[in-house]
C-alpha cells in the first residue's frame, strides 16, 4: 500500500561512530535512504553491519554523529531529549525481539501504558486498548500477565502496544527472533496486515531471509554501508 | 491511579525481599521510637515543670538541709507569692523493686503551688486532718491496687523504722505530663519524729518558691540567694526546670548514647533500604529503557523509583510506629516507677514517620538519578 508523494523517512549523509578511548569506531557511513509512507522495509545484514544502529536512529532513541534524519518533515537529529521523547510517543511504535513488556502489568495494562502520555480519559483509553487487543486477537487474554502468555501472544501484545497510539511509523527489532517458525509467520502476517489495512510504515531489522522476504523492500547493510536496496 | 497500581505491583514484585526490608523498617522505626520515648521520659520531669516555681536548696549540696526558718525570709522577698518545702523520704514499700518517689511536704502550702495535682476537696481535707495520712498519684494507686483508707507501710532508709501511713487521697494529673507516681506525706510528722529521736529538727530538703511573674525568675533567684549569702547555709535558687535538668545531666552520657544509637539504627536501615532499591533498579534497567523509548521522560522513571521506595518505607514506618505503642506499654510496665511519665509523644510519632520518609527518599535518590540518565540503547541491550 505504497503511496506517492514525499517520503516519510528521508535520510541523508547519516553517519554514526562511537568513541572507545581515543579511537573512533565508525558504525554507519554516509547513509542515504528514503522510505515512503506505507512501506514495509526489512533491514538486513550480518552482525555488526549497523542495521540495529540505523533502526535506533530512525526510532529516535540514538543520536547520529552526522547527517539528517527527516521523518514526516522533522529532522529528529536536531531535537532535544524532551522533544524527542514527545516525538517518539506520538509518532513511533516499538516492537522488540524480547517483547519488553512490563511483567507486573496485565496485557491490557501493558497496551494502555503509552496512552498515559496522551490526553485521553480513562474511558477513552479503555476503548482504544480494547480495539487494538481485538485487532491482534487477544481480547480474551486482556487480564493475563505476560508470564501467562506464550511468546507469540506476548509479541502480539507488544504489537498492540506499538499500535495503540496510532503512530505513523513502527520499528521492529528482530520481531520473530525469539519465536518458532509458525508463530513467527503469524507475527509477520500481522505486520503485513498493519501495512496493508492500516497503512502503517514498518522498518524491521531481521537476520532471517524468509522474514525479510515478507517485507516489500529489503535494504542490505555491510560494515556500515548500504550495499543493496531491493525495492518492491 | 495507574501509576499507583504500578507502584504497588512493583513494590511487591519480589515479595520476600520487600517483606524482609519492611521487617527491618518495622524493627528500626519501633526501636527509634522506643529509644526516643526513653529519652523523653528522662526529660519528662523538666518538661512538666512550672515556670512559676523556683527551687531553693543548699548551695553546698542537695543532701545538706536548710533551716525551716528561711521560709519567712523567702516570703518577704519581692516577687515571691508562696513558699513551701519538701524532704525526700526514700522509703521502701515491701521491696526495693517497688521504688516510687515519696516527699514529706507541708500540705497547706504545698498543694496550692501544684495546681496540676487534681485532688477532691473532701480528700484534701481528710489528708490535712490526718497526720499519718498520705496522698498518691492515680497511676501509683492503680499499680498497687490501693484504695482510700488502706494502710501503706514504708520501711525508712533515711528516716529509720517502719512507717505506717493511711491513704487519704488519690490525685490525678491535669494532663498526661504530670507525674502520677508520687506519694506525699506530712512533713510535720517526719519532723516531729526526727526531733524526738535526735533533738534536731526544723530542717527541710528544698524550698518550693512560687513567683508572680515567670519573666523575673532570674532576678528573684538572685534576690533569694543574696539574702543568705555569707550565712552558714547559703542557698542556690533556680527554676524548677533547671533543677530537674540538673538530675537529667547526671545521666547525660547515657542519654547521648541512646540518642546516638537511635540515629545509627535509622542510618543502618537506610543502607539496607538503599541496597534494596539499587538491586530493584538494576534488575529493571531494560524496563526503564523501554519506558523511555515509548516516550516517558526521566521524571517518570524518577517517580517510579521514589514512589516505590516511599511506599515500602512508609508502610514499614507506619507498622513500626504502631508497634511502638504496645512496646512502650510493655517497657513502662517492666520499668515500673523508674519513669514517672512514659508515653510515646506525638512529636516522637511524627519523627518516626519523618525518619521512614527520609529513609525512603535517600534510598531512592541514587538509583533514581542513575536510572533517569540511562542510555536507551544500552538499556534495551541489557535485556538481550
Amino acid at each position: 500500500m505504497q503511496e506517492s508523494g514525499p517520503p516519510l523517512i528521508r535520510i541523508r549523509g547519516l553517519a554514526k561512530s562511537y568513541h572507545r578511548g581515543e579511537q573512533d569506531i565508525a558504525v554507519l557511513l554516509d547513509i542515504d535512504l528514503d522510505v515512503m509512507p506505507g512501506e514495509f522495509v526489512a533491514l538486513m545484514g550480518p552482525s555488526g553491519s549497523g542495521k540495529s544502529t540505523l533502526l535506533n536512529l530512525i526510532a529516535g532513541i540514538d543520536k547520529p554523529s552526522a547527517g539528517t534524519i527527516e521523518i514526516g518533515g522533522i529532522d529528529i537529529a536536531t531535537l532535544g531529549e524532551g522533544a524527542l521523547a514527545d516525538w517518539r510517543a506520538a509518532n513511533v511504535g516499538f516492537i522488540f525481539q524480547f517483547y519488553n513488556l512490563i511483567p507486573v502489568l496485565s496485557a491490557f495494562e501493558n497496551v494502555e501504558l503509552p496512552l498515559l502520555l496522551t490526553g485521553l480519559s480513562a474511558r477513552q483509553r479503555r476503548e482504544r486498548v480494547a480495539q487494538v487487543l481485538e485487532l491482534v486477537a487477544l481480547s480474551d487474554r486482556a487480564e493475563h500477565l505476560p508470564s501467562e502468555l506464550s511468546g507469540g501472544q506476548q509479541q502480539r501484545v507488544a504489537i498492540a502496544r506499538a499500535l495503540v497510539t496510532d503512530p505513523t511509523l513502527i520499528v521492529a527489532d528482530e520481531p520473530t527472533g525469539d519465536l518458532d517458525r509458525a508463530t513467527g509467520e503469524e507475527v509477520l502476517s500481522l505486520l503485513e496486515q498493519l501495512v496493508d489495512e492500516l497503512g502503517k510504515t514498518i522498518v524491521m531489522v531481521t537476520h532471517d531471509p524468509k522474514a525479510a522476504a515478507r517485507a516489500g523492500r529489503m535494504v542490505h547493510l555491510e560494515k556500515g554501508v548500504l550495499v543493496d536496496d531491493l525495492g518492491p | 491511579m495507574f501509576l499507583f497500581r504500578l507502584l504497588l505491583k512493583n513494590a511487591f514484585r519480589h515479595r520476600l525481599r520487600t517483606l524482609l526490608t519492611m521487617v527491618g523498617l518495622v524493627v528500626a522505626v519501633s526501636a527509634y521510637g522506643l529509644l526516643r520515648t526513653i529519652v523523653d521520659a528522662w526529660y519528662a520531669g523538666a518538661e512538666a515543670s512550672s515556670s512559676t516555681r523556683l527551687i531553693t536548696r543548699s548551695a553546698t549540696s542537695l543532701t545538706v538541709p536548710l533551716p525551716l526558718a528561711y521560709a519567712e525570709r523567702l516570703r518577704a522577698v519581692d516577687g515571691v507569692s508562696r513558699v513551701s518545702w519538701s524532704n525526700w523520704f526514700g522509703g521502701i514499700y515491701i521491696t526495693e523493686r517497688n521504688f516510687f518517689p515519696q516527699f514529706a511536704v507541708d500540705p497547706a502550702t504545698y498543694l496550692p503551688l501544684y495546681p496540676e495535682f487534681r485532688l477532691s476537696e473532701a480528700e484534701r481535707v481528710a489528708w490535712q486532718r490526718d497526720r499519718k495520712g498520705v496522698i498518691v498519684g492515680a497511676r501509683l494507686a492503680q499499680k498497687f491496687g490501693w484504695k482510700l483508707g488502706d494502710n501503706i507501710p514504708l520501711r525508712g532508709t533515711i528516716y529509720s523504722g517502719t512507717w505506717n501511713f493511711t491513704l487519704r487521697g488519690i490525685y490525678e494529673g491535669a494532663d498526661a505530663s504530670v507525674d502520677e507516681n508520687q506519694m506525699l506525706m506530712h512533713w510535720g510528722l517526719i519532723n516531729e519524729t526526727v526531733r524526738a529521736r535526735s533533738g534536731r529538727g526544723d530542717y527541710v530538703g528544698v524550698f518550693v518558691v512560687g513567683i508572680r511573674d515567670p519573666n523575673n525568675a532570674g532576678v528573684i533567684s538572685e534576690r533569694i540567694d543574696a539574702q543568705f549569702r555569707n550565712s552558714l547555709a547559703e542557698t542556690l535558687t533556680e527554676t524548677e526546670k533547671a533543677f530537674q535538668l540538673g538530675f537529667v545531666s547526671m545521666s547525660e552520657a547515657i542519654l547521648v548514647a541512646l540518642q546516638a544509637v537511635s540515629y545509627i539504627i535509622v542510618i543502618i536501615i537506610m543502607a539496607v533500604m538503599a541496597n534494596t532499591m539499587a538491586m530493584t533498579a538494576r534488575e529493571r534497567l531494560a524496563e526503564y529503557a523501554t519506558l523511555k523509548a515509548l516516550g516517558f521522560g526521566p521524571a517518570f522513571v524518577v517517580r517510579l523509583l521514589f514512589g516505590e521506595s516511599l511506599l515500602i518505607s512508609l508502610i514499614g514506618g507506619l507498622a513500626g510506629l504502631l508497634l511502638t505503642l504496645p512496646l512502650a506499654a510493655a517497657f513502662a510496665n517492666t520499668a515500673g516507677s523508674l519513669f514517672p511519665v512514659f508515653r510515646v509523644s506525638a512529636s516522637t510519632m511524627a519523627l518516626q514517620l519523618a525518619a521512614a520518609f527520609v529513609v525512603g527518599v535517600v534510598a531512592a535518590a541514587w538509583p533514581a538519578w542513575k536510572m533517569s540518565r540511562i542510555d536507551i540503547v544500552a538499556g534495551l541491550r541489557h535485556v538481550a
